[in-house]
């Protein structure tokens, strides 16, 4: 008898040693199951005198025991291959992976824009908004441009009316020439304290070259408080410069004249190698301009300024011909 | 405006042309103080190379017509010869001879070069080609007396000079003019204003007048006339040419140039007539409708009655007032008398008149700024002076006439300033004292009286009338770089309103979707809105660059539309753009009811997209609108395409383009779209999501398969579906839509997978059966029946 289990047993061993990996899940009851040979044999056990019995008992457990241990063995050997036969089979080169679902980009008018929004948000200014359409009464006359005003002429103003029949002027309807109507509209909504930024789209009749576009945007800032200053003027400047440029940029003004602040200044920021970049205009609110947005001079006194935004896209990128920004050509877009 | 180093230091000195870093210092004063440096240009350190030289004879060359063979002699006595294009030298004239291996301003070296196998040993030069003059008409003629074989600039006496640019702001019609400019300078040193060297002296004579009509004195403040004989037209001095030819006039002759010279000094622009064409007087008039006259450049002008002429005795126009003189009564070489109109016009109607002709002379150009009307004595002064050094015997007459006009200003005009509103505006701390010597050299005169300040503003600055005015003279005489740096306190802390922040969000889901940004122009052709089926009327341009940009758009579209046609015809197909702008429809009073909207156009892809994109945007921002297919959108894919409500108001339309409307717009894609009103869905900002907890219940999937009619739209049925689930209900999703083999013509099958769930318990066969019964039950009411 325990000849025939030993032999059974290394019957059973090679069965498992030589079983195909895809059939391994079979073994167990092949080998071990209820009509397997060495179950077989356990129902024999019964005819064996006690001791005998004990025996081959004994030793016919140890055969199932290791038969099932070597089943279990050559399982995982099967798991392990599968997994590398898996890995194997799934290789894949990572470069050539497809184009997928390309991201969008935003305008590059729109990325300056929101960068001047933040650096201005980070001063302490909030965001004012206006209509694009204005009327002559917040474009100009309120900026001390009455009919009439010499300056007005140098503002290429493109008007609106209802129908073709009208003359340009009549009803006093046009596209903003400048950000600044927001300024009137903001001292007639809210009291002083005044620190509003006012970015936006902006109109001349200017025909398009490579550095004018009759659409474009300005953003304008304003500030009235009591007792403000020339000096809080040429320190928000100076601030703004640092942190929208560097700190290794610096700003000055000098004067100039526009007809909605006195005294008037342009403001030139001075790059590091010691050359000059023409900005924006900018000045003490006039007097005139403080009254036209219900405000006493005598109580409140402020500043403003504004320098245009297409600029400051153009010249981060290079972009040498600001109208390429506006033909919309996807191949131009996708580089930003 | 160009001015000269040499002449400004006629006033000084200001800067020695030869010293490079007073140049430079002089250039950062005038910008500092607002007379802006647009450029520099050095003149006099002239050509290296280029030597006079005297014509020896000329010669044509029988097989070259167009040059001329000319031999000179550079002062060694031995004869070059030279090819030359031009032919006013002849045989005893000194030229300028460039050498060979001479560099040109322009960048070209002269080499030695041959036509018809001669060789050319050199070049002579015209001011043009030397950058000294405009006159590149002939090559130039140096002084018959100058020595041969020195340097061009040597033999002319042309000495180191330097043109500054000037970029002058509208408030200032005193710096047109180098005196102004001198006044500035001076004033900012705090050194007196020099007066210029005189001319020469000339003869006070006998009274006679040219009398004036002054008709128009709303329009003409001032107009005096003085009479001049014993003069003879002849050639300016050299070095009155010169100047002139340097800041970019022509010298005519000596009466012409003396005239110019006085207005580019003084500003005061002036002309001076043949006596003979206007002796009998002058009337200063409006002009007659469709009167006629021409003017000095040869060009015959019509008038309307906002024109100002200045007529003869026979009533005969002789000129545009303050814009341009005419060619009748134009000096002659025979003039021996000139009578000298020196007048003072109102600037807004001279900048009608300039602008109507389209006419802008240096006059005008003076007039319609502001030209200061006290300064017409001097004028005439300088002018005999100047005149007097070329014709020595000339006569000044008394009875200079004075018409005065109401247009005139008054020359006595002060302004009450207060110290303390300068400081306060200044964020400085003067003290009356020290205001005086800041203004006194720009000719404010300055009484104190405590706080107050009495200033008196001279005739030559008409930009100042207020308090606000003096002030800002005070802060550029004292220096804008000394006012000193601070920043305000802001009382509130910088921020983003919601509707701002909102819009930002927008544009990052819209970029994450894989949508880029488009910026088309918002002026449209009259026909675009219609021609991409946008009702309603338009908002119009009256005066358009071009009529392709005569309308004011009421839809996004037709721009993205162009920019999907635009990036087609470059094969880009397939573009997904969207674009965030104003659209400006007419509403109930003038101005139009302008709002902020969006659109996205998805190219190569189909209303779905459409939607999908959409609703995602929608969950962004935490929207949303129900999609009305009942109502048909104009310019939109008729079956595909459904309006956006949220409650009862339109905010936008969804689906495609429709195909004769892309085709219209040159795109033969398929086009998905959505376009919506910005405005609500920015301003509302829904309120932060409560958490629910999430159930640790198991779920279950239900999967229900409708037929219902295709014109019930699936949205109907997904709603019936979430209500009969209630509370189980954790998604509702439609998996399949499906037509054909089986399901009946004009219908088509949804399935949906329902997700159920009991929040507080294990979800039961009877739970999910209820589920299932109501659900048959409400897509029942919709004509929807199980599909089997």
């Amino acid at each position: 008898m325990i000849d025939d289990i030993r032999s059974a047993c290394d019957e059973a061993l090679a069965a498992v040693a030589s079983a195909h990996l895809d059939v391994v899940d079979q073994l167990h009851a092949e080998l071990l199951g209820k009509r397997s040979h060495l179950s077989g044999m356990k129902a024999k056990l019964g005819s064996l005198d006690a001791e005998e019995r004990r025996v081959a008992g004994s030793a016919l457990n140890q055969a199932m025991a290791s038969v099932s241990a070597a089943i279990d063995e050559r399982r995982a050997q099967a798991q392990r291959a599968a997994l590398e036969a898996r890995i194997d089979a799934e290789r894949l080169d990572l470069t050539e992976a497809p184009p997928v679902g390309r991201r969008g980009h935003l305008h590059l008018v729109t990325q300056a824009w929101e960068q001047l929004e933040d650096v201005f948000v980070g001063l302490g200014f909030t965001v004012a908004e206006g209509p694009e359409v204005e009327t002559d009464w917040y474009n100009f006359e309120a900026l001390n441009m009455g009919e009439g005003h010499p300056a007005r002429g140098e503002f290429d103003t493109l008007f609106v009316g209802r129908s073709d029949n009208e003359l340009p002027g009549e009803s006093g309807i046009l596209l903003r020439t400048h950000t600044s109507p927001v300024q009137i509209r903001a001292m007639l909504a809210q009291e002083p304290p005044i620190h509003i930024v006012a970015p936006g789209r902006v109109f001349r009749r200017d025909t398009p070259d490579a550095t004018h576009m009759p659409v474009f945007h300005q953003i304008e800032g304003l500030v009235v408080d009591r007792d403000i200053t020339m000096a809080d003027l040429a320190g928000t400047i100076e601030a703004f410069t640092r942190a929208f440029f560097g700190e290794e940029f610096t700003s000055r003004l000098r004067p100039s004249y526009f007809p909605f602040t006195e005294p008037s200044a342009e403001f030139d920021v001075r790059r590091p190698d010691g050359s000059w970049l023409e900005l924006g205009g900018c000045g003490m609110v006039h007097p005139e301009v403080l009254r036209a947005g219900g405000l006493d001079p005598e109580q409140w006194s402020g500043f403003a300024f504004g320098f245009g935004i297409d600029r400051m896209a153009v010249m981060r990128h290079g972009v040498s011909d600001i109208r390429d920004m506006y033909v919309n050509d996807i191949r131009f877009i996708e580089q930003f | 405006m160009k001015v000269l180093l040499s002449w400004l230091n006629d006033f000084g000195p200001f800067a020695d042309p030869s010293d490079e870093s007073s140049v430079e210092t002089l250039a950062d004063e005038m910008t500092a103080l607002g007379l802006a440096v647009e450029s520099i240009d050095r003149i006099g350190s002239g050509v290296d190379g280029v030597i006079s030289a005297k014509v020896l004879r000329v010669e044509q060359h029988p097989d070259a017509a167009k040059v001329r063979r000319v031999w000179v002699d550079a002062g060694e006595g031995q004869e070059r010869h030279v090819w030359c294009g031009a032919s006013n030298m002849a045989a005893g004239d000194v030229v300028a001879l460039a050498t060979l291996g001479t560099q040109m301003p322009d960048g070209r070296t002269i080499e030695r070069r041959g036509i018809l196998g001669i060789d050319s040993e050199g070049m002579l030069c015209s001011e043009t080609e030397l950058g000294i003059g405009s006159d590149g008409s002939g090559i130039m003629i140096l002084p018959a007396d100058a020595p041969l074989g020195v340097a061009y600039t040597e033999a002319i006496g042309l000495e180191d000079d330097v043109i500054f640019d000037l970029d002058l702001t509208r408030n200032r019609p005193d710096c047109w003019s180098v005196r102004g400019i001198a006044r500035d300078l001076a004033a900012h040193r705090r050194q007196p204003l020099a007066s210029p060297p005189a001319g020469a002296d000339y003869v006070e004579g006998a009274e006679r007048s040219v009398p004036v009509a002054l008709e128009a004195g709303d329009r003409c403040g001032r107009f005096t006339t003085t009479v001049l004989s014993n003069l003879a037209v002849t050639e300016s001095p050299e070095w009155i040419a010169r100047r002139l030819t340097s800041v970019g006039m022509r010298p005519i002759n000596n009466v012409v140039d003396a005239s110019n010279y006085v207005m580019l000094e003084l500003g005061q622009p002036n002309h001076a007539y043949d006596h003979d064409a206007v002796s009998s007087g002058l009337r200063i008039r409006q002009a007659k409708s469709d009167e006629r006259i021409t003017t000095l450049d040869g060009v015959e002008r019509v008038c309307v009655t906002d024109d100002l002429l200045i007529c003869d005795a026979s009533d005969a126009p002789v000129g545009i007032g303050g814009v341009m003189g005419g060619a009748d009564s134009e000096i002659a070489d025979s003039t021996t008398e000139v009578a000298l109109e020196v007048a003072w016009f109102e600037s807004m109607g001279i900048m009608r008149t300039a602008t109507r002709h389209a006419l802008r002379s240096e006059a005008s150009a003076r007039y319609e700024r502001g030209v200061d009307p006290a300064v017409a004595d001097d004028a005439i002064q300088r002018f005999a002076s100047l005149l007097a050094l070329t014709c020595p015997n000339l006569v000044l007459h008394a009875g200079t006439v004075d018409e005065r006009g109401s247009a005139l200003p008054s020359t006595e005009r002060s302004v009450e300033v207060r110290v303390s509103a300068v400081n306060r505006v200044l964020g400085t701390e003067f003290i009356a004292d020290d205001l005086p010597p800041l203004l006194d050299g720009l000719g404010l005169r300055v009484a104190i009286d405590d706080d107050r300040m009495s200033v008196a503003i001279p005739s030559w600055r008409p930009d100042i009338s207020g308090e606000i005015d003096v002030v800002e003279e005070v802060a550029r005489m004292f220096g804008y770089d000394r006012l000193g740096r601070s920043v305000p306190r802001a009382a509130v802390h910088g921020h983003l309103s919601a509707a701002q922040r909102r819009r930002r969000e927008l544009r990052r889901v819209l970029v994450g979707l894989g949508v880029s940004e488009a910026m088309p122009n918002p002026f449209v052709a009259s026909d675009t809105m219609a021609l991409a089926g946008v009702d309603g009327p338009t908002m119009r341009i009256l005066n358009p660059l071009v009529a392709e940009e005569s309308a004011l758009r009421t839809s996004l579209r037709p721009g993205l539309l162009a920019a999907v046609a635009h990036n087609e015809h470059h094969r880009r197909e397939g573009v997904s753009l969207f674009e965030i702008g104003h659209v400006y429809p007419p509403g109930d009073g003038d101005l139009p009811d302008e709002y902020e909207a969006l659109c996205v156009v998805l190219a190569g892809r189909n209303a779905h997209d459409a939607v999908a994109a959409w609703r995602e945007i929608a969950a962004a921002l935490g929207t949303g609108a129900m999609i009305d297919q009942g109502t048909r959108p104009g310019g939109l894919h008729p079956t595909r395409s459904a309006v956006l409500r949220s409650g009862r108001d339109v905010i936008g339309v969804i689906g495609e383009i429709a195909p004769d409307v892309a085709g219209r717009f040159g795109v033969s894609e398929r086009v998905a779209v959505f376009e919506v009103r910005l405005d609500g869905i920015l301003a509302s900002e829904p309120r932060p999501a409560s958490h629910r907890v999430v159930s640790r219940m198991p779920t279950s999937d239900l999967d229900l398969a409708f037929v219902m009619p295709d014109d019930t739209p699936a949205e109907r049925l997904e709603r019936a579906l979430r209500q009969a689930a209630g509370d189980l209900l954790v998604s509702c999703e439609l998996f399949d839509v499906y037509r054909g083999q089986g399901v009946e013509p004009g219908t088509r099958s949804l399935a949906f997978r329902l997700r159920l769930q009991q929040r507080e318990r294990n979800i039961t066969d009877a739970d999910i059966a209820a589920v299932r019964e109501r659900c048959i039950a409400g897509a029942e009411r919709l004509d929807a029946t199980l599909r089997g």
